[in-house]
């Protein structure tokens, strides 16, 4: 029989075809591969988040190998010698074995961590990006909300992961989710107890926090960022005003080759950027904290940071307690004070910003769709309520270390505590009022140099005497040397090199490299063209 | 699937694709002319090959490259050979994580400079720009679909057989429960039972009826003298496990205080502390009352314990007050004596519920 000579060139055009005829694949995905993105450092954001799941996703089925969820009694025989012939839980053993007895387990754990923090950490700087540029105005208020929800499944996640080694310090942390609970109204008990099947801490809770942690959760957070991507998918990406730019285009690259390709590499980074913090930065040493004990505590002792601003809130909160007794029946109830600030303030801070994009458009009556961003400075009072939000939350997370402060700073506890409470009341108004002046400033700024110039530098005296800056005109001006330009949303240039205008020093480290200077070019500072015949300075 | 994979304009000459005189980039466009994009800028940035800064560049990548194939090297070496085992004291397997992180970070980053500097350096930039589509759908569109729907209410005649709805409704309801019965009951739990949240291990029930002894972590009892004056001791009751977390409300601070500070505490005790203390000694439930704490830092010249949670600060000697703090009741007071054979006993379990309130806690 003769052998057929196979064409190694038309393998890939066959397997194409083949898959075509049984897909019909050619059109969607074309589509798929020129799909345009636009491109600016503040979209990659919410990848970071994207990327340390990820992560999270890989470390954290490498360390379900290792670790037992359970809270029988067991004695400790491992590595770590210090706690050799301690009791402690199954838990908290098989924990300190992943790290000591596991070969590369500590980095694995400590990378999970790291991932974690920084996947929340993504979140919430992502989400400052879309609140301040308005990227959650019509259409995209349901992606606003699924990354809300995002946030709070994270920070679930990182809640119950936190609580699994069942050390000193994650289990105090659970005593008080178990008060948390607790102070529920009405409910608060049956709540409690279902949960922990009985009394704190029980038996079960860690193989239910378990599988809250590694499926369930993760399940939920896995369903949502995938529709949060497809919607950003189907109703595409936002963008900057800039040349060119309409409420009804994308500039930018094509998703392959350009834009797939930054994102491989920016994923490398983000995983080196963990590895490195995982291997060189000590995060959660269980092993200092020893296991959890219902009656030991240590002072300073803080949960991880997004969980911060929560314990600051508990910590300002006065002592006021409902009690009452309803008409006689029963013994007498009780809202504890703990339920404000750890029930009622998350729910505030969940429903306001999901409702924010319906208020914001109530109060302005702006009701169309919106594709371009806005610069925080031409929504004064949005940016300003922003930094008002950041402002609250910077005065409870830092009340959250305030023994921490006091104690390094020899300030009185109590002192701190009274510093909080009226920081919290003082601060966001501040934040606001403030802001507001820079916003307005900024926007005058970018008018007056609209209409007047960029400043060069150069001090000219006049035949009077008179001292004057002498200014570059942006576009032709009229008979009293104004411009006529119109804001347009967009980064105004402000500086002679932003115009192509004055050479960099020399360049070169050893020899000086003489070559002309070019004008600096990057997306997000679209070169002003230099005018064919530039005007002479004269005045 | 997106749906969005537009036409091509209809006032545009649509090119031949089977031109033989086409590049393939005149078709890559093409075809993205074809799915509503425009590549208006398409500019390689080495147009001539071979000049020494593209040179320069593809050296730079390439050395990217290298720096991750030495560092995954030396991570795989590190794995295998470098003592990884815990051992106590300064040692060479303390630096076992550091390393791995040290040359996994280098590794990754390796490759993640080397792919962008590839894509952003040697590849060709461009500016494309692709139409939104955006806004609702035609209205056609929108009409058929509208009726389609309400055809599909029309087609189950609801409206004729209003009965039919209320009755389909009146018994679809109960199954919605019997699908979230399973799922949550097996969970629920009644805290009610048998008091749980009010007793402790102080209980003589537990202990057969018998009074429950001030034991150490350890289960060893406790006389007076071994607590000295302003001193004081972590206490649990003396019954099997009493030290563990199966009585995590039970862990009690016993403290001597001084003469003039236990007469004011006796003379100061509210009703329901009376008879609670035995000479000089108080003990006191050591789980704060706001969030369930160990309220453990004892400040012996104010006779103030502070817990270290959320800071609320408790005078011992004013039946343990909330004084500073978002807690708002005190601590209770377990009431104690001393047996026979001179061992501190708990006369009664505690008054009140210990640690954080509840509904229904009086």
């Amino acid at each position: 029989m003769k052998r057929r000579k196979v064409d190694v060139n038309a393998v890939p055009g066959k397997v194409a075809g083949g898959l075509d005829e049984r897909f019909q694949a050619a059109t969607p995905l074309r589509s798929i591969l020129n799909k345009v993105f636009p491109d600016h450092w503040s979209f990659l954001l919410g990848e970071i988040a994207l990327f340390s799941f990820i992560v999270l996703i890989l470390t954290g089925t490498f360390l379900t190998f290792f670790y037992t969820p359970s809270l029988t009694t067991v004695t400790y025989d491992g590595s770590y010698a210090p706690l050799r012939g301690v009791h402690m839980s199954e838990a908290y053993a098989s924990s300190l074995n992943l790290s000591f007895d596991v070969r590369g387990g500590l980095i694995m754990r400590q990378m999970h961590h790291w991932a974690a923090l920084t996947f929340v950490a993504a979140i919430v700087v992502h989400m400052f990006r879309i609140f301040f540029t308005g990227a959650f105005r019509k259409p995209r208020e349901t992606n606003w909300i699924i990354g809300l929800t995002l946030f709070w499944l994270g920070f679930l996640n990182g809640f119950t992961g936190y609580s699994l080694p069942d050390d000193a310090l994650s289990g105090t942390g659970l005593r008080i989710a178990s008060a948390i609970m607790l102070s529920i109204p009405v409910i608060g008990s049956w709540v409690t107890t279902s949960i922990f099947n009985g009394e704190f801490p029980g038996h079960v809770i860690m193989s239910r926090f378990y599988i809250a942690h590694v499926f369930l959760i993760p399940l939920a957070l896995l369903a949502l960022i995938s529709v949060h991507l497809g919607l950003v998918f189907k109703q595409k990406h936002t963008q900057w005003p800039g040349p060119g730019r309409t409420e009804h285009n994308v500039v930018g690259e094509r998703f392959v080759p350009r834009y797939t390709i930054k994102q491989g590499g920016f994923f490398m980074i983000v995983f080196g950027v963990i590895a490195l913090m995982g291997g060189l930065f000590q995060i959660n040493p269980i092993w200092l904290f020893g296991p959890y004990e219902a009656y030991t505590v240590s002072a300073a002792s803080q949960p991880d940071w997004y969980v911060m601003f929560l314990d600051g809130s508990t910590r300002l909160f006065p002592a006021w307690e409902l009690r009452f007794d309803l008409w006689g029946w029963g013994e007498g109830y009780t809202v504890p004070p703990i339920f404000w600030p750890t029930v009622v303030l998350p729910g505030l801070l969940t429903v306001l910003p999901m409702a924010y994009p319906f208020i914001e458009a109530r109060l302005t009556k702006d009701y169309r769709s919106h594709n371009l961003l806005q610069r925080p400075r031409d929504v004064p009072a949005r940016t300003s309520l922003g930094a008002m939000a950041i402002a609250f939350w910077l005065v409870l997370t830092l009340s959250g270390g305030n023994d921490v402060i006091a104690d390094k700073f020899h300030i009185s506890l109590n002192a701190m505590t009274w510093a909080g409470r009226i920081g919290l009341l003082l601060a966001p108004p501040l934040a606001y009022y403030i802001t507001y002046r820079i916003c307005l400033g900024l926007q005058q700024h970018d008018r007056e140099v609209l209409a007047h110039g960029v400043e060069t530098g150069i001090i000219r005296r006049l035949p009077d005497g008179r001292f004057i800056e002498v200014h570059q005109p942006l576009a032709p001006v009229d008979d009293e040397g104004h411009g006529h330009l119109e804001y347009a949303g967009w980064v105004v240039p402000k500086k002679m090199n932003r115009l192509g205008a004055l050479a960099p020093a020399i360049r070169g480290f050893f020899f000086p490299i003489e070559k002309p200077a070019e004008a600096p070019v990057s997306p997000g500072h679209p070169p002003v063209e230099p005018k064919s015949k530039r005007e002479e300075i004269t005045k | 699937m997106t749906t969005d994979t537009h036409g091509h304009d209809v006032d545009r000459d649509e090119v031949d694709i089977d031109d033989p005189r086409l590049s393939r980039f005149e078709i890559v466009r093409e075809g993205a002319r074809r799915d509503g994009i425009e590549i208006v800028h398409y500019e390689d940035p080495f147009p001539i090959p071979g000049t020494k800064a593209e040179r320069r560049t593809v050296r730079t990548v390439a050395l990217l490259f290298l720096i991750t194939g030495v560092a995954a090297t030396a991570f795989m070496l590190i794995y295998i050979l470098w003592p990884w085992r815990y051992e106590l004291g300064a040692n060479s397997s303390k630096l076992y994580t550091p390393l791995l992180g040290l040359t996994l970070g280098i590794a990754l980053f390796g490759i993640g400079f080397g792919i962008l500097s590839w894509g952003k350096k040697l590849m060709p930039r461009e500016i494309a720009i692709q139409d939104r589509h955006d806004g609702p759908s035609d209205r056609q569109e929108r009409k058929l679909t509208g009726e389609t729907l309400a055809y599909m209410v029309d087609d189950l005649g609801i409206k004729r057989r209003k009965w039919l709805g209320l009755a389909a409704l009146a018994g679809l309801a109960p199954v919605g429960l019997v699908a979230a019965a399973p799922l949550i009951g097996g969970l629920i739990k009644d805290p009610t039972k048998e008091r749980i949240l009010f007793r402790t291990g102080w209980d003589p029930a537990e202990n057969g009826g018998k009074l429950v002894r001030l034991t150490r972590e350890d289960g060893t009892p406790i006389r007076p003298e071994d607590v000295s004056v302003g001193g004081q001791m972590t206490v649990f009751p003396g019954i099997p496990d009493g030290a563990t977390n199966e009585h995590a409300d039970s862990p009690t601070l016993l403290i001597h205080l001084r003469t003039k500070d236990a007469e004011k505490t006796r003379a100061d005790a509210k009703p329901i502390n009376v008879g609670a203390q035995w000479g000089n000694f108080v003990a006191f439930s050591k789980i704060c009352t706001h969030a369930g704490c160990p309220a453990s830092l004892y400040e012996q010249q104010t006779n103030r314990l502070l817990c270290p949670c959320h800071q609320s600060q408790f005078l011992i000697t004013d039946n343990a007050r909330p004084i500073f703090g978002p807690a708002t009741r005190s601590l209770p007071q377990l009431p104690i004596t001393v047996d026979e054979e001179g061992f501190f006993v708990a006369t009664a379990d505690y008054k009140v519920a210990v640690g954080p309130a509840f509904w229904e806690r009086p």
